[in-house]
């Protein structure tokens, strides 16, 4: 099985099959769907919301993927598939070679030491009536790793490691403030050595000063413990700053994936080159130089997503092929191999996908 | 004259742990057709600053001027208040959602806002002319899409439904707080470049309240940083990012993760922002600076011009010669870090001052 199963990832991966020993995580055609029922009396299916659909990727071992897309692209479904919060459709979910699909709550337990998320919100995902010590405790206390003193002490490491004053054990989150209790989250994550960190925006809420302090943070958490990172933020700088490799999601599909520098600076599909066009850049001269491709309209319903490539109807480059065919995800023309664009035509250097001299500058 | 001339404004609140000093004596101007850029973390006192200009801060203190097209909006009555809000002046707040009434369809409440202000309007002008402004944000269909509710649109389109109604009655001043923050980058985009055709379509001045760097570089001509309820630093865009002089800005700027440097590790401001009821003495960014002087933990220094032209204002005691790159700002930083503050400071910043003559030479 797993032969058939090598040969089928070379084939998607082709750069990965050589060191399969640095994947810590495959994902495998994942597919996630939410059935919407009808309103009858036996509430048939009427429809599904196809949130993930279809997704192959692979986390390396002590490596960042940075995972990026609009609002309601999947990805943070697609998170909580691989951390086994929420059962997957079809497809599978390696780790460490470990099949983890769906597996049931007692055969999940050792894989849920071994993958831990840090969420958006420092507020809603901290009990406000615990002790900041009970909360960073708690996965040693459901996982029977330490208790009493022992479990003091490893919370006042924690602590102390993620740079929290550990005398401040015994108070309540509403006495710390967003960056520190995202570093509260941080350390309750950190707390079982985990191998993989999902953050799903963990510097979203933050203000630019504390977002810098969290990410080089995780920086140094990440080269001491060789942590591996699946990071999900919808600011793409970020994204790129923390990321080893880069996939772009559009509607519950790869739109591209490859290198950070190179899908940042040469991305083939249309929808990523829209995407890094319009993230705004802290810099005014880059910014009135920059071609903008301004996007029309709205990402489409994944209830109803539209034929072919999902993308086409939004698309500055679509042709009939693009409504007819599903572009397959390959390593196009002149990129390396590590490069993987699902896209019918993808952008060639140079080309101006963007509407010229829309707007004038003072 | 000024569209709107905002002098030593102040706005604090009075609460059971004591008195909350959100702004501390602002000034600032800003010209018809012109977008004038706010910059500042969560408590920095922006939103309070503006939303005072309008009467929207119950319970808090106002004292200062704010004279917009020739009345002062501070100390006037809410009826009078109500005649300018809206009309003359508009806002479009942060959450497309929760700014829109669920219960009303996204027609009405725009035409509502059109007949509140001129009765003479009938109903069926009202609504054309919401089919009109709906259409000219680029809301697909606006005749349909006139009787649907906030929650049929999503929030590109709502922020969209939000500025139709911002710009119903052609105001002088659109006041817009966060506009873009809860949106997608490429309907960031949509939406910065709509506004930016409304300001050169109609001449309307703007005020851009964000805490994205990367907005103000888009969008706006003049910015004031804020810090702790008052203006770090003033300048026009370009000197504001080339040549930063307040080390708060400095920080705001080496905070933000550039696509040049991939990889490096931030250089992000340490510390907390100050609680606004227990601020610290002299200068209120001390307790974080790199630069800190013996001089900033007694002084609070005010605004003062640091460029040429006199338009480039900084609330620092540091030199001007500390402005922008190349000057070795860095070096002194780093010397200032690895000598400690406090005492040495003050040489550090005897070794700024001198640094003009030598033309940075002394720094190296």
């Amino acid at each position: 099985m797993t032969g058939a199963l090598s040969d089928e990832a070379a084939q998607a991966w082709p750069s990965d099959a050589s060191m399969a020993d640095d994947i810590l995580v495959r994902v495998e055609n994942l597919v996630k769907y939410f059935p919407v029922r009808g309103n009858g009396l036996v509430r048939r299916t009427v429809a599904n919301v196809q949130a993930v659909d279809g997704v192959s990727l692979t986390i390396p071992r002590g490596k960042t993927l940075g995972l990026v897309g609009e609002t309601g692209c999947g990805k943070s479904t697609l998170a909580r598939c691989i951390a086994g919060l929420i059962p997957a459709t079809s497809g599978k979910v390696y780790f460490e070679g470990n099949d983890i699909t769906n597996l049931r709550r007692r055969a999940m337990q050792p894989f849920r030491r071994e993958i831990q998320m840090i969420f958006q919100d420092p507020y809603g995902s901290l009990n406000p009536r615990r002790r900041v010590g009970a909360i960073i405790g708690d996965p040693f206390a459901v996982h029977k790793t330490a208790s009493g003193n022992d479990r003091k002490r490893a919370v006042q490491d924690l602590m102390a490691r993620v740079g929290l004053n550990p005398e401040h054990y015994n108070r309540f989150p509403a006495e710390f403030s967003g960056g520190q209790r995202q570093r509260i989250g941080v350390a309750r994550a950190l707390a079982l050595r985990p191998k993989l960190i999902i953050c799903d925006e963990p510097v979203s809420a933050l203000d630019v000063s504390i977002q810098a302090q969290v990410l080089n943070l995780l920086a140094d958490l990440q080269a001491d413990f060789g942590l591996s990172y699946l990071f999900i933020a919808h600011d793409l700088e970020v994204v790129r700053h923390v990321s080893d490799s880069v996939t772009v999601m559009y509607l519950g599909r790869v739109a591209e994936h490859g290198p950070g520098d190179a899908v940042y600076d040469h991305p083939r599909h249309p929808y990523s080159a829209a995407l890094l066009s319009a993230a705004p850049a802290a810099d005014p001269d880059s910014a009135a130089q920059r071609q903008r491709i301004l996007l029309t309209g709205d990402v489409p319903s994944p209830i109803n997503p539209p034929s072919g490539c999902r993308f086409h109807p939004r698309c500055p480059k679509a042709q009939d092929l693009c409504a007819a065919a599903v572009p397959p995800l390959e390593t196009k023309a002149g990129d390396p191999a590590t490069h993987l664009t699902a896209c019918h035509y993808p952008v060639e250097e140079g080309e101006a996908l963007a509407r010229a001299g829309r707007r004038e500058h003072r | 004259m000024s569209l709107l001339e905002v002098t030593d404004l102040r706005v604090s609140f009075p609460t059971a742990d004591g008195v909350v000093q959100a702004v501390r004596g602002v000034s600032f101007s800003v010209e018809r057709g012109r977008t004038l850029g706010i910059v500042g973390e969560s408590g920095s006192g922006k939103t309070v600053l503006t939303q005072s200009l309008l009467g929207l801060t119950p319970g808090g203190q106002i004292s200062g001027q704010a004279v917009f097209d020739g009345v002062n909006l501070v100390g006037l009555d809410s009826r009078e208040l109500q005649k300018i809000r809206g009309k003359q002046i508009s806002v479009i707040f942060q959450d497309p959602l929760t700014s829109l009434h669920p219960m009303y369809k996204v027609g009405w409440q725009i035409s509502e806002m059109i007949r509140a202000h001129d009765k003479s309007v009938s109903k069926a002008q009202a609504t054309d002319r919401a089919v009109e402004l709906l259409g000219f944000v680029g809301i697909p269909r606006p005749r349909e899409r006139v009787h649907d509710y906030p929650h049929q649109f999503s929030g590109g389109m709502r922020q969209r439904v939000m500025i139709a109604m911002a710009i119903s009655l052609n105001p002088k001043l659109i006041i817009a707080d966060e506009p873009t923050t809860a949106l997608d980058a490429t309907v960031q985009a949509q939406i910065l470049d709509l506004l930016l055709r409304l300001q050169q379509d109609s001449d309307t001045a703007l005020l851009m309240i964000t805490h994205d760097l990367g907005v103000v570089a888009d969008i706006a001509d003049n910015v004031m940083v804020m810090y702790a309820g008052r203006a770090a630093e003033k300048a026009t865009k370009r000197d504001i990012f080339y040549a930063e002089h307040h080390p708060y800005t400095k920080g705001l700027l080496e905070s933000i993760p550039h696509s040049s440097a991939a990889g490096e590790r931030l250089r992000p401001i340490t510390g907390q922002p100050p609680s606004l009821i227990n601020l610290p003495s002299g200068c209120k960014f001390h307790p974080r600076c790199a630069y800190v002087m013996d001089r900033c933990l007694d002084e609070e220094p005010t605004l003062h011009a640091v460029g040429d032209a006199g338009a480039h204002r900084s609330a620092c005691w540091l030199p001007a010669a500390a402005l922008g790159e190349g000057t070795g700002a860095e070096d002194l930083r780093r010397r200032a870090v690895a000598e400690g503050r406090g005492a040495d400071a003050a040489r550090v910043a005897l070794t700024i001052a001198a640094a003009p003559e030598a033309e940075g030479s002394v720094i190296a």
